[in-house]
């Protein structure tokens, strides 16, 4: 008996996988619904669906890139703190002296990555028709997890505290200040005003509530750090499962009718 | 002070460049001695029968000369001479380092996509162009300016990004050429054909397995060969110039140019999501679901690309590597000047309708009198504008619906015809505001500083 053999026959392999090695056709059936990993995917799928040159990956890309991020964002959140005093150096240190110092690197590439591959996704899917019914509605979900995408790299951008991230975010952020009604220098946030006082003013318009100070400051690094370390990629991960369960519901990858 | 455009290790570097386009040509050439056939030579040369293989061995062979000039000649930087000539790098600057030039130039790549795609969409075509933008690359890195610019390590994803928009746009027209011709003739798309169904494992999962290898190995490479960029701390009263957003909001930082943020960075960016999402809800066209198609949906497949071709990846290329101090255009191998000055001298439309089309001075409101007069007189002195504006997101997909639209109308409804048009309207705002400018300098449409009401 071959090591490997000896291996997927011990009470351990079996209690895991719970059947034999996907050599035959039953077995190959039988993993894509026992394993949890692999039941997002159908037992059996259509050849030209799974071409690539008619998928180009994007998608699936787009989401290993995601859990690469998760990866890497994890790893890093051990060594970086959120604060004035620590969030230079920090980066500092994982550039200079951090042995796991390349995660950065992985990271910060992987976010332009995925904002490219999410876009070419989107083209992939718009070139061939596939948000049309009945996959409508993923669609729009889609749309929102590339707006997501943006955002988690718009937050991520700020928490080097460089010249780079503060200037970047301040370019990015200041726009909110126009909002309409809602932004100090918008149109109509005179609307809002009780007595002939103004409700919206720098300090309570749609930028404060972005940058959580009238600056780009602590405060903000500390609300972006939640916003790309937690809130975001929450929510990211939730529509994701959406995203793939639809996929699945609405008909598995897009073919012709 | 002077910088010189060649270092050893620049030509040296370059070197490696010229060494993969080498191969990539070898290949190439084999394939072309395979597939290509032959040609004729012109009369002068003798007239006789040589393989098209021949042409690309010949630049193989130019590129392997290249290629060991570099790797051999990086000694003395200041006499090599495989560099791009002043005469050209002046022609590409003045052609990218005005706006108007620029888009226009995007504007016609965009056309030349959609008309001549049954010739461009063409594997030797293609790789032609492959060809040219690499050697453009190889040679444009010889210039000091253009290695800046390019050589930042976050503009190098968006170098890359442009080769791969570019091999995309390019594959999913051939493929929708394929699918085209069958349903001129009358078969099904390409897609139906021998479609048997497969086991996921291993078909699926083994692909999945081999690109997630494949990824985590080309991150890897990617982070050991450029450092992700560290400045210096952050320091809120140095004021960088030019300071830019992350590069995938410069298109929407280039519409402040045009517009006010209030447009530019709130509206417009909220109705091209909106406009996405209710993108399946107003293309009624049932047809090119699941396959690669143009002709079938020449309409929805010309908007889309216009938005993201010339208006959303050029916007951000004109961003990235045109826009320098002080917002100014810099050509890709020129020199950031800081004092570089640029007039600026743009005029409202409510002033040209007041001062220079009637002759008489604007309407001013009455600082003592009531609010609502003094809205009166704003709104009068801005009439022309708003009339416009109105006419155009009101008026306008009327006309629409009962000229160019008609079917469109006919079949959409009304509700869902007027969210289309409007979307269609806010999407061609952009670049009617840009030929406005560049016409009549015009700055506002509307102009009520008073109440940040700028449009």
């Amino acid at each position: 008996m071959s090591v490997g053999d000896y291996i997927r026959e011990s009470q351990i392999w079996k209690s895991v996988f719970r059947h034999p090695a996907p050599y035959d056709r039953r077995n190959r059936v039988v993993v894509m619904l026992t394993n949890f990993f692999l039941h997002l995917h159908p037992v059996s799928i259509k050849q030209n669906g799974i071409a690539l040159s008619y998928t180009w990956c994007m998608g699936g890309i787009t989401f290993f890139l995601f859990l690469a991020e998760t990866i890497t964002g994890v790893l890093l959140m051990f060594y970086y703190r959120p604060t004035l005093e620590w969030a230079f150096n920090d980066i500092l240190a994982l550039r200079d002296v951090s042995t796991l110092g390349i995660m950065r690197e992985i990271h910060r590439w992987g976010a332009h990555a995925m904002v490219i591959t999410v876009w070419l996704h989107m083209y992939r899917v718009f070139l061939t028709g596939s948000y049309k019914p009945p996959r409508e509605f993923n669609w729009v979900i889609g749309v929102i997890l590339l707006k997501f995408t943006l955002l988690l790299s718009f937050t991520g951008y700020l928490l080097p505290w460089d010249q780079l991230a503060i200037w970047a975010i301040t370019v990015g952020s200041n726009m909110a200040r126009a909002t309409p009604v809602l932004g100090s220098e918008g149109p109509g946030f005179q609307l809002l005003n009780v007595g002939g006082y103004d409700l919206i003013t720098t300090a309570s318009d749609a930028r404060f509530l972005l940058l959580g100070s009238k600056f780009v400051g602590e405060e903000t690094l500390n609300r972006f750090y939640i916003l790309h370390c937690v809130a975001i990629p929450l929510a990211v991960a939730g529509l994701i499962a959406i995203h793939f369960w639809r996929v699945r519901k609405d008909g598995g990858i897009s073919q012709p009718l | 002070m002077h910088h010189p455009n060649l270092t050893s290790s620049v030509i040296f570097g370059l070197g490696f460049l010229y060494l993969v386009q080498l191969v990539m040509n070898f290949f190439w050439t084999i394939r072309s001695l395979k597939n290509d056939g032959h040609c004729r030579l012109p009369s002068l040369f003798g007239g006789a029968e040589v393989p098209v293989a021949m042409w690309w061995g010949l630049y193989t062979a130019v590129l392997a000369m290249l290629t060991i000039a570099h790797f051999t000649g990086y000694s003395s930087p200041d006499s090599f001479l495989i560099v791009l000539p002043d005469w050209f790098k002046g022609l590409v600057d003045v052609a990218v380092s005005d706006p108007k030039w620029f888009f226009t130039e995007t504007v016609l790549v965009f056309g030349a996509i959609i008309l001549l795609r049954r010739q461009l969409a063409t594997d030797t075509a293609g790789w032609i162009l492959l060809n040219a933008s690499t050697v453009f690359l190889s040679l444009s890195l010889t210039d000091w300016d253009f290695r800046q610019i390019v050589g930042k390590p976050d503009n190098v994803p968006i170098v890359g990004m442009l080769f791969i928009v570019g091999f995309f746009t390019w594959l999913s027209f051939k493929k929708a050429n394929e699918n085209d011709s069958r349903l001129e003739q009358g078969l099904g798309p390409l897609e139906g054909e021998d479609n048997e169904k497969v086991l996921v494992w291993p078909d699926l999962v083994y692909t999945e397995l081999i690109v997630m290898i494949g990824l985590t190995a080309f991150l890897f490479f990617w982070g050991v060969c450029l450092e992700a960029p560290l400045e210096e701390p952050a320091s809120s009263v140095k004021t960088p110039n030019p300071s830019k957003a992350p590069w995938y909001f410069l298109g929407l930082q280039e519409m402040l140019v045009y517009y006010d943020p209030w447009l530019a960075g709130v509206v417009f960016p909220s109705t091209i999501l909106g406009g996405m999402m209710a993108l399946p809800y107003i293309d009624f066209n049932k047809k090119g679901n699941g396959y690669y198609t143009f002709n079938e949906r020449k309409f929805a497949i010309s908007v889309f690309l216009f938005g993201f071709l010339p208006l959303w990846v050029g916007m951000i290329v004109l961003g990235t590597f045109l826009r320098g101090p002080n917002w100014n255009m810099f050509g890709i191998y020129e020199y950031w000047d800081v004092h570089k000055l640029e007039a600026l001298n743009n005029v409202n439309l409510s002033e040209y309708f007041w001062l220079y089309g009637l002759g008489v001075s604007m309407p001013v409101p009455d600082a003592n009198g009531s609010f609502m007069s003094q809205v009166g007189t704003i709104v009068w002195r801005e009439s022309p504008g708003i009339v416009l504006t109105l006419g155009y997101l009101f008026l306008l997909p009327s006309v629409m619906a009962m000229t160019i639209f008609r079917n469109f109308a006919f079949r959409m409804g009304f509700f869902r015809f007027m969210v289309f048009a409007n979307l269609v309207l806010l999407m061609a705002a952009l670049p009617a505001k840009m030929v406005l400018r560049w016409l009549f300098n015009l700055k506002y449409l509307v102009a009520i500083p008073e109440y940040f009401i700028n449009i």
